[in-house]
């Protein structure tokens, strides 16, 4: 594979301004195909979801699925576009047999939705707008493997096989118009956008958004022009950017690209690029002119899809709050500071720690629990912190055992291990572990008149009024009680005993 | 059975064999046999008529005899059959079955087996017809002779040298020859109503929408129409009857359905309607023996009670041009899909590489004929970037011309008349060499189909200066069928008791006919 002269990212934006355009497609989720009864389904064996629609067979044809139409106008409501008062299909005509009618049934001229706008907020806080062209309807293809070469590859491959199953399978396809402005956030802001993008499908329940599954796949287009400059230069398409870390790395390593051909006086050739993660390189696809001739008619098979004024607005009654003004609403209300509030977000436990406040913690205490003990052990156990079975009725349960001080922190963490490992509620690994606090101050004085011995020196220390070092003496007591002491009462007991007021 | 019931049976027209079914004087399989009895004296062999690609003997007795069963047992089943139950048909070999192979007349479906029924052939399964076979066609019913049939040409049974017309020649030859009572068509320009004004037979392309698509193999998708084909106008409007109605598999079939037919075709009155006559589809360019026919049919009507008026559609003149530019651009997307990958003909190339571009062009090469290839060539310009609006996108703006002259016309009259086509039957191979030749047979046929109107051509009489049947076309509003059958029920009465019996009665003997032509 040959390697592209690339410039480094910061002098390319010394030199040059990048325009972006992204399309992104989602793929719904719907029960049935997009026009035909064949189900919907990701992972099962080959050619098993199709029927004759699926499989072009002579003779059929399409009917529309309404749920996809319903989908497809919840996406662009939530992308702020206008809905169509009628909109036709049109047939893409090539030849390829991944397409079994040897067209795509897509929407050209007259999509569902169009003139939208995504406000997506950076990881400072800036907001920048991105514009939406259109978002339209489609029809997946089905997936060709290619065996015999090498590693999957079309190149050297002896023959090739087909599964219709994603053949037919609904999708949406949202287009933006051209990104200016961006400047060296330009990657940034494509991982953002995706990101959002994503985020608010399956906020809305329209498509599974796995994008390791496919259900969203992105198109990157990367221009460069000088600073000043008002013309848009020649693109590149990087195609089925499949991962948002993908989109950032693709954005960013096409910027360096372009920005080394333009450097070196040659033109940039518009062709579609394929993207590599293991090299996070992108190579020559096809060439891809405005030549390219899909000979787009209007399908014929079909009549326009006209969402009537009355259900668009019946369908924009029950949109789910947008997830950033959602995380307005609760970063407000749970009073968490920025960077509190970005490490609940990105640690993905926004939906547990609303639902355990909901349950009954403090929003302080909800975070503390998810953040301090629940995310690091998922992570150890590589799952997402919402799969490792803690309900919101545990933590509460833990909380308030705590503030009641039967137990201490350090005992609740244990008891979490307890729920975890399957030993029963709190108040079951409590008192089969026999974690209470030891509330006897008998044993305590003991120790804490060990404590004092062992370390004279500190407790004269307190003595002289420096209370902060009491925390050797009250470590030595927990250490001594196996940490089954109330902390608090420990305190409480070493000033009494060394004639110290605070 | 003897010989001479068998020859009486064929002669019967569907009522007819309805009524005598319903009555027990003959059985389904009687009825079924003596059909199958003529295919076998007439259709095949070097000079038969060819209107069958496959006859489906065993399944159409099997159906029969269970039509017979339930008949015999009595009973609420007996009760619930329906009318056209035992009565059997044939099916434009464009139309999918399962159980029997689809062509579409083709090498590149050659050996097909659909694993679906289309719509049409379930009901014609729920209302218990025998199907007898498969009818012959021009190729992707691409053609007005069916001699781009892959198969070989059907011969009109009027003279064997002629065409039948098409793409529908195989159903209307059938249907002339007596080898079926009834048989389905599909109409994309005038593929049912030609083969039947050269056949002396009736046909009719429903309103577009009126009968569901679904498992007619496309040509034209705006255009194309599943309809009936027969020898009585009450016969066609008993089969729309069976077929028609919304599909929901079919998103450009009507939702509601489009009125009592039967009754229409029953009721036979003209008194006080206005017919037109479309000054553009007559003189010029029709034979004179044509034109005499259909000035005949105008006086009858008059005299029946009807009001002539003329009306002009002026931008009919256009319709022609303006279909072989729609027409060719669907059907080039509609035929894209036989490529050898999924079902049907695999040609390899003779050479390598072995890639799948070349697979899908050897095995179009080699699977399509050269009527279909022009067409898909002509519809892949007409869509071309560049092109599209100069072609397709004029086509279709001359399309609403069509529509409003229709309009204009069906303002001043109820339904429409015309010549159906401006010739009789031409020689076999006559015209093959001159497509645009060819495509003026359609002249008449094609403004309904672009208008999405209905139309039906039933027979005229015959010619003065050659003895073949003239078809006398009537159209009418869209969703306005029942128009056609209440108007052409009357023409047919009036031109009967003018003939003194059915046209087909003057046909020559077909067994003779073939069998002497064996001989030669």
């Amino acid at each position: 594979m040959s390697t592209d002269a690339t410039l480094s990212f910061e002098e390319a934006m010394e030199k040059y301004d990048p325009v972006l355009g992204f399309e992104v497609h989602v793929e719904l989720n719907t029960k049935t195909k997009m026009f035909s009864s064949a189900p919907n389904v990701f992972g099962d064996e080959p050619n098993t979801n199709v029927n004759e629609v699926d499989l072009g067979m002579p003779g059929v044809l399409p009917v529309v699925n309404k749920t996809a139409v319903e989908s497809s106008i919840k996406i662009g409501l939530a992308l702020n576009c206008k809905i169509a008062e009628s909109c036709r299909f049109a047939r893409k005509n090539y030849f390829y047999p991944d397409t079994p009618k040897n067209f795509q049934t897509s929407q050209y001229d007259e999509p569902i939705a169009y003139d939208g706008y995504l406000d997506i907020e950076l990881e400072d806080g800036t907001v920048f707008r991105v514009e939406i062209e259109r978002a339209h309807m489609e029809e997946d293809a089905g997936k060709l493997t290619h065996l015999g070469g090498s590693a999957g590859r079309i190149q050297g491959a002896e023959y090739s096989l087909v599964d219709y199953n994603r053949a037919g399978v609904p999708l949406v396809e949202i287009v933006t118009k051209p990104i200016e402005g961006a400047g060296s956030r330009a990657p940034e802001l494509a991982k953002a956008y995706v990101a959002a993008v994503r985020e608010i499908v399956k906020n809305l329940g329209v498509s599974d958004a796995k994008m390791e599954r496919g259900n969203v796949r992105c198109d990157a287009n990367v221009s460069l022009r000088p600073h000043g400059r008002e013309r848009f230069g020649i693109r590149s398409e990087t195609k089925n950017v499949n991962s948002l870390r993908a989109v950032e790395h693709a954005v960013r390593y096409e910027i360096q690209r372009h920005a080394a051909v333009l450097d070196s006086g040659e033109p940039v050739i518009q062709e579609t690029r394929h993207w590599h993660e293991d090299t996070r390189t992108t190579t020559s696809g096809r060439a891809k002119s405005d030549a390219d001739d899909y000979r787009y008619f209007p399908e014929p098979d079909l009549v326009p899809v006209v969402p009537s004024r009355e259900w668009v607005e019946e369908i924009r009654q029950t949109l789910p709050e947008p997830p950033a003004e959602r995380r307005k609403r609760l970063k407000q209300d749970w009073g968490y500071s920025d960077l509190e509030f970005r490490d609940v977000v990105n640690a993905g436990v926004l939906d547990e720690i609303e639902e355990t406040i909901t349950a009954g913690a403090s929003a302080s205490v909800a975070r503390k629990w998810w953040m301090g003990e629940i995310v690091g052990r998922a992570k150890n156990a590589d799952v997402d912190p919402g799969q490792l079975g803690v309900t919101p009725a545990t933590i509460v349960e833990l909380s308030r055992m705590v503030e009641a001080g039967k137990i201490n922190n350090k005992m609740a963490s244990a008891v979490l291990d307890g729920v975890l490992a399957g030993e029963g509620t709190p108040a079951e690994v409590v008192e089969k572990r026999g974690l209470a606090v030891v509330s006897d101050d008998g044993p305590l004085l003991e120790a804490i008149d060990a404590a004092l011995a062992a370390q004279p020196d500190v407790a004269e220390k307190i003595r002289g009024g420096k209370v902060q070092a009491i925390g050797a003496i009250v470590g030595g007591v927990m250490k001594a009680t196996r940490g089954q002491a109330d902390a608090g009462r420990v305190r409480e007991l070493i000033l009494e005993k060394l004639g110290v007021t605070v | 059975m003897t010989e001479t019931n068998s020859t009486e049976l064929i002669r019967l027209s569907a009522a007819q064999l309805a009524a005598k079914l319903a009555a027990r004087e003959v059985t389904a399989v009687e009825v079924t046999q003596a059909h199958l009895d003529r295919i076998a004296a007439v259709d095949g062999g070097e000079r038969g008529v060819n209107a069958f690609l496959h006859v489906n003997t065993e399944e159409a007795l099997a159906v029969a005899a269970e039509v017979d069963a339930i008949r015999a047992a009595g009973g609420q089943a007996a009760q619930e059959l329906h009318e056209l139950a035992g009565v059997p048909i044939a099916v434009k070999d464009l139309i999918v079955t399962i159980g029997q192979p689809t062509t579409a007349g083709s090498k590149i479906l050659e050996g097909w087996y659909s694993p679906y029924d289309a719509t049409v052939v379930k009901k014609l399964r729920a209302a218990k017809m025998p199907i007898l076979g498969k009818t012959n066609l021009d190729e992707f019913a691409m053609g007005s002779s069916t001699e781009h049939s892959a198969f070989g040409p059907t011969r009109n049974p009027w003279d064997l040298d002629r065409i039948p017309g098409g793409s529908g020649g195989g159903s209307a030859a059938a249907v002339a020859a007596f080898e079926a009572p009834l048989a389905l068509g599909t109409d994309t320009g005038g593929s049912i109503r030609q083969p039947g004004a050269v056949t002396g037979t009736v046909g009719v392309k429903p309103t577009y929408g009126g009968v569901s698509r679904y498992g007619a193999i496309a040509m034209a998708s705006s255009l194309d129409q599943i309809g009936p084909v027969s020898r009585t106008v009450l016969d066609s409007a008993l089969l729309q009857q069976v077929i028609g109605g919304h599909d929901p598999h079919d998103s450009t079939s009507l939702p509601d359905p489009l009125g009592d037919l039967v009754a229409a075709a029953r009721l036979g009155n003209v008194d006080g309607m206005k017919i037109g006559i479309i000054k553009e589809l007559h003189g010029e360019g029709y034979q004179a023996g044509v034109e005499n026919r259909f000035n005949e049919s105008l006086e009858l009507l008059k005299e029946a009670g009807a009001e002539i008026v003329e009306v002009s559609c002026p931008n009919f003149q256009y319709a022609l041009g303006a279909y072989y530019l729609i027409m060719p651009s669907e059907a080039s997307s509609n035929l894209a899909k036989f490529d050898g990958v999924r079902y049907g003909l695999r040609v390899l190339p003779e050479e390598p590489p072995l890639t799948i571009e070349r697979v899908m062009g050897a095995t179009r090469a080699a699977g399509f004929g050269d009527e279909v290839k022009r067409r898909i060539i002509l519809g892949t310009y007409a869509l071309s970037a560049g092109y599209y609006d100069a072609y397709y996108g004029s086509a279709q703006k001359v399309r609403t011309l069509i529509q409003r002259d229709f309009e204009a016309a069906f303002a001043k009259a109820d339904v429409l008349i015309s010549p159906t086509a401006p010739t009789t039957a031409f020689k076999l191979g006559e015209k093959l060499d001159d497509p645009l030749a060819m495509y003026l047979n359609d002249v008449a046929t094609i403004p309904a189909n672009m208008a999405g109107v209905p139309g039906l051509s039933l027979p005229g009489g015959l010619a003065d200066e050659d003895g073949l049947p003239v078809g006398i076309q009537l159209l009418a509003p869209a969703r306005e069928d029942a128009r056609l059958y209440r108007v052409g029920a009357v023409l047919e009465s009036l031109l009967e008791a003018k003939w003194g019996g059915p046209l087909l009665d003057k046909a020559p003997s077909l067994v003779e006919l073939v069998e002497t032509q064996e001989a030669k």
